[in-house]
């Protein structure tokens, strides 16, 4: 055997910053991305404030005699036609767009790369099953779907998560199985084999974690539909019930006023598509800054 | 000089052999990069006449492509610099030339020839077609005359005419290379780069393509450039050698100066790593140590730190050029010392 | 019978596609004995890595029987292969794809250890002390203990590789194209490397590759193959000295030697490759064959002992007689 060395490890000697901090140092080089995640900070920190210093009764506070304010420093986004106080009321909101943006597309990403993986990995009737599935779930229109779950389970948050992230599934099982196939007939695939591993572990410890950068823009990607297609329910009505302001009940309410009090409808417009393009750039960030090769 | 050739390669005349069809002067070629610089070609010269074929010889890295690249003006810039130095293509300047300009002699004078067919043929036109297309584009005639052409030189690298009309995947990666070829021959260019063409193929193939090579080659009098790793395609291939190391030729001359009077240590450590085949029993002697890294080259010769010769001096400067006859020459510090010699191999 | 170390019979490997069934090995057999080195030389698509991954049950064989030290491999359950494993290990060719790009030269070396409870109630010191010993052993320097593959240049990758196979203190080694995707200085390296290991270890290998001139200078026996045939089989010296079948001495004819006028005129093959989708039952190697005879379609010719310990599969040679040399009038040609 080797001489013991004393108690401390090598691999210590020679540490480098940890993974997480390698992953950060890479992504903080990309403006992008900083500007994405700032955002995302910026609406969980507007998050955490409401929960703690907002009660539902200061979100339905009604004062019809300041009915359709325009924006002022009492009321910096206006008021709606209830008087309600509209810069409140959206930051209110937040959560629910949080909610769903990582909520809904989260169920979405377990599921659909758990069966994706499993598809791509073992292929044969396995593949053809999930597969057949997925075509049918994705020749669904997304909005369709989610009506439809909405009025079984009747409306809701969780529901309209539970709805928004079934229609995210299948984008995910395709990502998953492309990217497992891809990965899955690499030579060290076959040395874990050769180890005696497990397929299921295979799938699971060499596999996966090499196709994660597809799934990581995928959900990030989804993030940003989903907010809208949440948001393209409330209007609808099949979102949040009514009282609550989620941003794309804000804007179904404030659509018949578009020309005579446009704040309604672009304060929470801003928002959303603010949390859309966040999402979308912290995703590009991330899949790059997530792979060890590009380290230059 | 140049203007003669000019008209020459022009009007397409044959080109006698002896003639200068290729001068490379002090190229420099530089991949700038955010960090780091990679010196990937560092003062590079050399000259290859009509109908000869010069080996450039060199492990991974020792920016034998590059050069290649640069005498095509085709380095990718960014991150790709040529700092300095001339390339000299049957008279005309290729860095000085307009995008235009380069278009016309790429193709109808010099021609390349890369590793992996399967990437340089277009996979949804047929091979027919896409050698007539470059046809086309070098000489004026219509698109049946360009076919007609196509199948000619099809027949010419041992392809039935007949299979013209067929896509690249239909043929074996032997045949794809055969195509490749019979493309970049398809316009009589005076030279052809020919990059690493068999690596990819079977050795029985690489035997067949190989020798359709040599055959074109003096039928059609072109000079070729054949860049590889392998010194018994030199060997069958080649006139004359250059062995780069770290973007340096570190030794040129004939095929007989450098196989059978090498000079320079790593030409001999190339040797004494390969294993013989008449005599099983000879123990490798590989190079000790890795290939130099091109960002961060030594300020003496870039070989010394795997060297097993070498001396201070070797490590404090940059050797010089030193013609030790009038074809070969070997760039090694240790040669200031009369006395110095290599041990050989066998 | 002889108990050899490992004895292969008639092991078959069929892909199965659209259009029929490819047959990438098809009736090999062979014994190797303990502490030597089989070569197996062949061109792209003769089936020889998939021989090798069949051997070791990487790949399930279609039909045949893979002994290892008198035990029939393919008759074992998952436990018990699982078991096996630790004996029988393989180095890839590619060591840019054969290492897991998101693991650093320590989680690499160490998985297997961790895996396979090698060391029993471990402790990351333990591990530790394993995987430089390996390092030593295949000679990366301690100070990349940290590294990801991609960090470090192929012969290193390579030698990480093989870290990983002994790790597990196998005593059978299948080596897939260990050095062809290596330089020329690099690849002896790594050759200098395996050879020594196996002096060190008494390992056993089968070393499959394309370039003749290494599998000559590494192995004890080699084994020719076309097409998932074995044509020709004989020791190293033997062979080269006096090659019989008509593709090896095609194959011994394409090595390009680095001498000046060191290559004269070699034999060419002609035509095209028999697809290896459902072959007819004649000799596969003869529409490339530059000696056709009457009976090279009447069967796949058997692999016969024609001298001592050199066996061809050729109709035209037989124990004794060698019309390809004795009576070439018999011979078409082309």
């Amino acid at each position: 055997m080797r001489k013991s060395k004393s108690a401390t490890l090598i691999s210590k000697q020679y540490r480098r910053k940890g993974f997480l901090i390698e992953v950060w140092l890479r992504l903080r080089t990309n403006r992008g991305a900083v500007f994405g995640l700032a955002v995302l900070a910026l609406f969980i920190l507007i998050m955490v404030y409401t929960f703690i210093f907002m009660t539902p009764a200061d979100v339905s506070k009604i004062d019809s005699k300041s009915r359709y304010l325009p924006p002022s420093s009492a009321h910096p986004f206006g008021t709606d036609d209830m008087g309600r106080d509209l810069f409140v009321r959206v930051l209110y909101g937040t959560r629910y767009s949080l909610a769903i943006a990582f909520g809904a597309v989260g169920i979405g990403a377990v599921i659909g790369t758990f069966f994706g993986s499993i598809a791509g990995y073992y292929g044969g009737w396995t593949d053809q099953i999930i597969m057949r599935i997925t075509d049918v779930l994705h020749s669904l229109p997304g909005i369709l779907l989610g009506m439809v779950i909405v009025t079984i389970l009747g409306a809701g948050l969780q529901t309209l998560m539970i709805a928004i992230g079934f229609t995210v599934i299948s984008g995910f099982v395709r990502m998953a199985r492309a990217s497992v196939l891809s990965v899955k007939t690499s030579e060290f695939v076959e040395s874990a084999r050769a180890i005696g591993m497990s397929e299921f572990r295979i799938v699971f410890s060499q596999v996966l974690p090499n196709s994660i950068s597809p799934l990581i823009v995928t959900f990030t990607a989804r993030m940003a539909t989903s907010v809208l297609a949440a948001a393209g329910l409330s209007f609808l009505g099949f979102g949040v019930p009514v009282p609550l302001p989620e941003w794309g009940a804000l804007i179904s309410a404030g659509r018949n006023y578009l020309t005579t009090a446009p704040h309604l409808t672009l304060f929470p417009g801003i928002f959303i598509m603010l949390m859309a393009f966040s999402c979308a750039l912290l995703g590009d960030g991330l899949r790059d800054a997530l792979d060890p090769k590009l380290n230059k | 000089m140049s203007n003669e050739s000019l008209t020459k390669s022009m009007t397409g005349g044959a080109a006698e052999t002896g003639e200068n069809v290729l001068e490379v002067k002090n190229l420099v070629v530089h991949y700038v990069l955010k960090k780091e610089t990679v010196e990937a070609v560092n003062d590079v010269s050399f000259t290859l006449k009509s109908g000869r074929s010069l080996g450039l010889v060199g492990e991974t890295g020792a920016g034998k492509t590059t050069t290649a690249l640069a005498i095509m003006n085709l380095v990718p810039n960014p991150p790709g610099v040529i700092k300095s130095g001339t390339v000299n293509v049957c008279g005309h300047e290729m860095l000085k030339l307009k995008p235009i300009e380069l278009a016309k002699i790429r193709g109808a004078d010099i021609s390349m020839i890369f590793q992996d067919p399967m990437t340089s043929l277009n996979p949804v036109m047929t091979v027919g077609n896409q050698i007539a297309e470059s046809v086309k584009l070098h000489e004026d005639c219509s698109h049946s005359q360009a076919f007609d052409r196509a199948v000619e030189m099809l027949e010419l690298v041992g392809i039935p005419g007949a299979r013209a009309s067929e896509y690249p995947h239909e043929f074996s990666g032997g045949m794809q290379q055969r195509v490749v070829i019979a493309i970049a021959l398809a316009c009589n260019p005076r030279v052809l780069i020919a990059d690493e063409p068999t690596t990819a193929l079977d050795v029985t193939i690489q035997a067949q393509v190989l020798g359709m090579m040599s055959e074109l080659k003096t039928k059609m009098n072109t000079a070729l450039l054949m860049i590889t790793h392998d010194l018994g395609v030199v060997a069958k291939m080649c006139d004359e050698v250059a062995v780069m190391y770290a973007g340096r030729i570190v030794e040129k001359g004939t095929l007989e100066d450098v196989f059978n009077n090498t000079m320079h240590p790593y030409t001999e450590g190339l040797f004494n790593s390969l294993p013989k085949i008449d005599n099983r029993d000879t123990e490798l002697k590989p190079i000790p140590g890795l290939m130099a890294d091109p960002t961060k080259l030594p300020v003496g010769c870039s070989f010394a730190p795997r060297c097993s010769y070498a001396t201070d001096a070797c490590r404090a400067r940059r050797p010089e050029d030193r013609y030790v006859s009038d074809t070969h020459m070997v760039v090694c510090t240790a040669y200031e010392d009369p006395a110095f010699h290599i041990e050989g191999w066998q | 019978m002889d108990s050899h170390f490992l004895e292969v019979r008639n092991l078959k490997k069929y892909f199965k596609r659209t259009r029929g069934n490819v047959h990438a090995v098809d009736g090999v057999n062979f014994t190797i004995d303990k502490g030597k080195t089989l070569g197996v030389v062949g061109e792209s698509g003769c089936g020889k890595s998939t021989l090798g991954r069949c051997v070791l049950r990487l790949i399930e064989p279609t039909d045949g029987e893979v002994l290892y030290e008198g035990r029939d491999i393919c008759k074992l359950n998952k436990r018990e292969l699982k078991d096996l494993r630790k004996e029988m290990q393989i180095i890839f060719q590619d060591p840019f794809s054969s290492l897991n790009p998101r693991k650093t030269v320590l989680d690499l070396i160490a998985e297997p250890i961790k895996f396979n409870k090698l060391i029993p109630n471990a402790s990351k010191a333990d591990i530790e002390n394993r995987v430089l010993e390996l390092m030593e052993t295949v000679g990366i320097a301690e100070r990349l203990i940290n590294t990801y593959p991609h960090e470090l240049d192929g012969g290193r990758r390579q030698r990480i590789g093989i870290a990983r196979a002994l790790s597990l203190n196998p005593k059978f080694i299948v080596c897939d194209e260990p050095v062809s995707a290596l330089d020329v200085s690099i690849q002896a390296q790594i050759l200098n490397l395996l050879k020594k290991l196996q002096k060190e270890l008494g390992l056993t290998y089968i070393f499959i590759t394309h370039d003749l001139s290494v599998v000559n200078y590494f192995s004890n026996d080699i084994m020719v193959m076309y097409l998932g045939h074995v044509v020709e089989m004989a020791p190293a010296a033997e062979l080269f000295r006096n090659p019989m079948h008509p593709y090896t001495k095609a194959l011994l004819s394409a090595i390009l030697l680095p001498k000046v006028n060191g290559n004269p005129e070699r034999i060419q093959l002609r035509g095209e490759v028999t697809s290896p989708i459902d072959p007819p039952d004649e000799c596969r190697f003869a529409k490339r064959c530059n000696y056709l005879c009457k009976a090279c379609s009447a069967g796949t010719p058997p692999l016969l002992e024609v001298e001592p310990n050199h066996l061809v599969a050729c109709h035209c040679i037989k124990p004794g007689m060698n019309i390809l040399q004795e009576q070439p009038h018999l011979i078409s040609g082309r």
